[in-house]
């Protein structure tokens, strides 16, 4: 079961036959992805490592059949692929470009809205289901099979702790990287919301940062909503006021976005809190061995 | 990417919002000879820096007449201003504005700002302009006002009356000029790509105008590449030179004031592994994301930008690779280490892709590495050789 992808899914990459859409499709094809095709506007009718390439979204979905698509187009560009992609209906959409200007991204969030699509990202590593379907740029390798959802602002940070929980023989059902964007496509609530209806899901690991407060939306909800239990760090305990870290959603404004108020907040609503990056295979293997 | 005053009201000016006469200056003869042509009997001399609370830090002054203008000039010039935005080592002025005055009869705020709850442009404004928004939005929460502009719509008149009355404006006359000063600021926060517009004060003369007496603006660096005129605006005197030489390499590098310095990659990750150092004990001399497109040379140049802070006592490499090959950092780290010389202990941590390859490249050199098998175990180890109990 998991979430989202599985082995039903079929992949397009838009943007597929630059260099990184050419390596991270073949990646996903060797993970055992059912990946069908791509998009470069100019080249539909050519042959790309052996996949057929299509000028439109649209003529890959009707040729294809494909259900997912991943955009690996450069920033100035990608907003403009994401639409496309809702415009031919395309039920799921990962976004993995980094440095989409946020005002392209208003728009691209308030097309989503009443369409069919569901957006990741951007500015993410992607989604994985392992053994089944993996669409991104983690390394697949690090995964395996099992009942820990995972899901995170940062990609890197996403490895670190799926590592930790395979090594410890923890298997994940899901793990999806949402992007570290002001804006993007779908938040933690509604990623909590898809693992707490999830039969194969039995715990979540949920990974945040410092700026805005989606974290501590999150936790409302969790306290309000999920019955299965959820461990959760939030990166940038560290970091300074006002400077941005790294990601452009990752910068402290008020006095409510710092990672001591996330981590008081999400304490209140019952979520385990790890301090450390480094705890959060433990604290899992904690919560796991309590139920 | 921030801006002067003085710029923010250059690009204002031509989106039709009102601003006073103006003249900058470099020099205190500058300043004077703005002040005359500028004319009038009275001026305000304006330090120009990246930060606000200017005024309670001295760098704002009236002058009631061209000596006194003088005065403040050579008085602000030079001066490093200390306010709660520059951190305590300051800012150093090393431009005025010289603006004409004028007879205020009320302060407002009106800003517009990107709400990451629900992905729109939206405007914030209140009666109570003149002082730190902040301490408003948490004392009197009911005194700020605030419009969504929806995406497909946006800016129609009625956010302009909304904005106008829920602030106090009830004049006909002025409340049609503080909406076109509203339109005037969205149609320059969408053309140029703002992530923040902020006129405080905005000002009621007694001659009926609406004003922006400040302004403040601050640009997606996201977008910066189709606004070359934006960019041209750049001050690089006011941004640290080691965080600009970074970039230019891929590098997103912040300095901090710790001992240790930090190379990873990933954003999260960089900052979990300040996190850490801190858990341990420690003080991260830096953030610093190598991104996913790291070469042996910038992984050479995130070295040379590390050591350059003389602070660092040792350096942590953490390194999870998705994208990022370990035998790439590897090969970045000998380089770096045969170039430079690096004499701080070196802790090192490498998993994920071509992890096997990266940690046989470390062991066949001849340097000292001290390898740690997590991320604990490399923070505990860093910390350690910091105090130099390694």
């Amino acid at each position: 079961m998991a979430i989202l992808i599985n082995r039903d899914t079929k992949l397009i990459t838009v943007g597929f036959t630059g260099k990184q859409g050419t390596f991270h499709s073949l990646q996903s094809r060797d993970y055992g992805t059912n990946f069908v095709g791509g998009v470069t506007p100019g080249k539909g009718g050519t042959v790309h490592e052996g996949f057929p390439v299509f000028n439109t979204v649209r003529e890959a979905v009707d040729k294809t059949e494909a259900n997912a698509a991943m955009i690996m187009v450069p920033p100035p560009f990608a907003a403009d692929s994401i639409l496309e992609c809702i415009d031919a209906g395309m039920p799921l959409v990962i976004a993995i470009t980094e440095g989409i200007p946020i005002l392209d991204m208003v728009k691209v969030k308030a097309a989503l809205n009443g369409s069919k699509t569901r957006l990741i990202g951007p500015n993410c590593p992607g989604l994985i289901t392992p053994g089944e379907c993996k669409i991104g740029i983690m390394p697949g390798h690090i995964h395996m099979p099992g009942k820990v959802g995972v899901v995170s602002r940062s990609g890197t940070l996403t490895y670190e702790a799926v590592f930790q929980l395979t090594q410890r023989d923890i298997g994940q059902s899901t793990c999806v990287g949402i992007g570290g964007d002001p804006v993007n496509g779908t938040d933690f609530i509604d990623i909590l919301e898809l693992f707490e209806k999830d039969p194969d899901t039995e715990a979540v690991i949920m990974i945040g940062e410092i700026g805005g407060n989606a974290e501590t939306d999150a936790g409302r909800w969790i306290q309000k909503n999920m019955t299965k239990p959820v461990v959760s760090f939030i990166a940038g305990a560290s970091a300074p006021v006002g400077k941005r870290m790294g990601h452009a959603g990752a910068i402290i404004s008020g006095g409510d976005d710092t990672a001591e108020a996330k981590f008081k907040i999400l304490e209140e609503c019952g979520v385990t809190i790890a301090r450390s990056p480094a705890e959060l295979g433990h604290k899992m293997e904690e919560v796991l061995g309590k139920k | 990417m921030n801006v002067h005053e003085y710029q923010a009201k250059q690009l204002m000016k031509k989106y039709g919002i009102k601003v006073l006469g103006g003249q900058v200056a470099r020099s205190v003869d500058e300043a004077v000879d703005g002040a005359k042509k500028l004319g009038g009997n009275i001026w305000v001399v304006k330090a120009q820096i990246h930060a606000g609370g200017r005024g309670k830090a001295g760098g704002v002054k009236l002058a009631k007449n061209l000596d006194e203008v003088k005065a403040h000039a050579d008085d602000i010039l030079g001066k490093t201003l200390i306010t709660h935005q520059t951190g305590p080592e300051g800012k150093k002025v090393l431009t005025l504005l010289v603006e004409e005055g004028c007879e205020i009869e009320h302060e407002y705020y009106a800003g517009i700002v990107l709400d990451r709850t629900t992905g729109k442009v939206t405007f914030m404004a209140s009666s109570e302009g003149g002082v730190e928004i902040e301490k408003v939005a948490e004392e009197t929460p009911e005194k700020i006002i605030k419009v969504a502009v929806d995406p497909a719509a946006g800016f129609t008149p009625f956010i302009g009356r909304k904005l106008s009355y829920g602030i106090g404006i009830k004049d006909k006359d002025l409340v049609k000029e503080a909406t076109k000063f509203f339109k005037g600021l969205y149609d320059l926060y969408i053309e140029t790509d703002c992530s923040i517009a902020e006129i405080n004060p905005m000002v009621k003369t007694k001659g009926g105008e609406i004003i922006a007496l400040d302004a403040k603006l601050n640009f997606d660096d996201n977008a910066l590449m189709r606004h070359p005129e934006i960019e041209a605006l750049r001050d690089p005197t006011e941004e640290s030179a080691e965080e600009l030489d970074a970039a230019k390499f891929g590098l997103s590098y912040i300095a901090l004031d710790g001992t240790i310095g930090c190379l990873v990659n990933g954003a999260g990750l960089a900052m979990g592994t300040m996190d850490i150092i801190q858990l341990h004990g420690g003080e991260p001399a830096n953030f610093l994301d190598v991104g996913g497109g790291a070469t042996k040379e910038t992984v050479e140049k995130a070295f040379t930008i590390i050591l350059s802070d003389k602070k660092v006592k040792a350096i942590l490499v953490n390194i999870f690779g998705g994208i990022m090959k370990c035998d790439i950092i590897a090969e970045g780290v000998v380089a770096a280490a045969k170039s430079l010389g690096i004499k701080v202990p070196l802790v090192v941590r490498l998993e994920g892709t071509n992890v096997a390859l990266g940690k046989k490249i470390l062991n066949e050199s001849d340097l000292t590495i001290i390898a740690a098998d997590d991320l604990a175990d490399a923070a505990k180890k860093v910390v350690e050789a910091a105090k130099g109990e390694a």
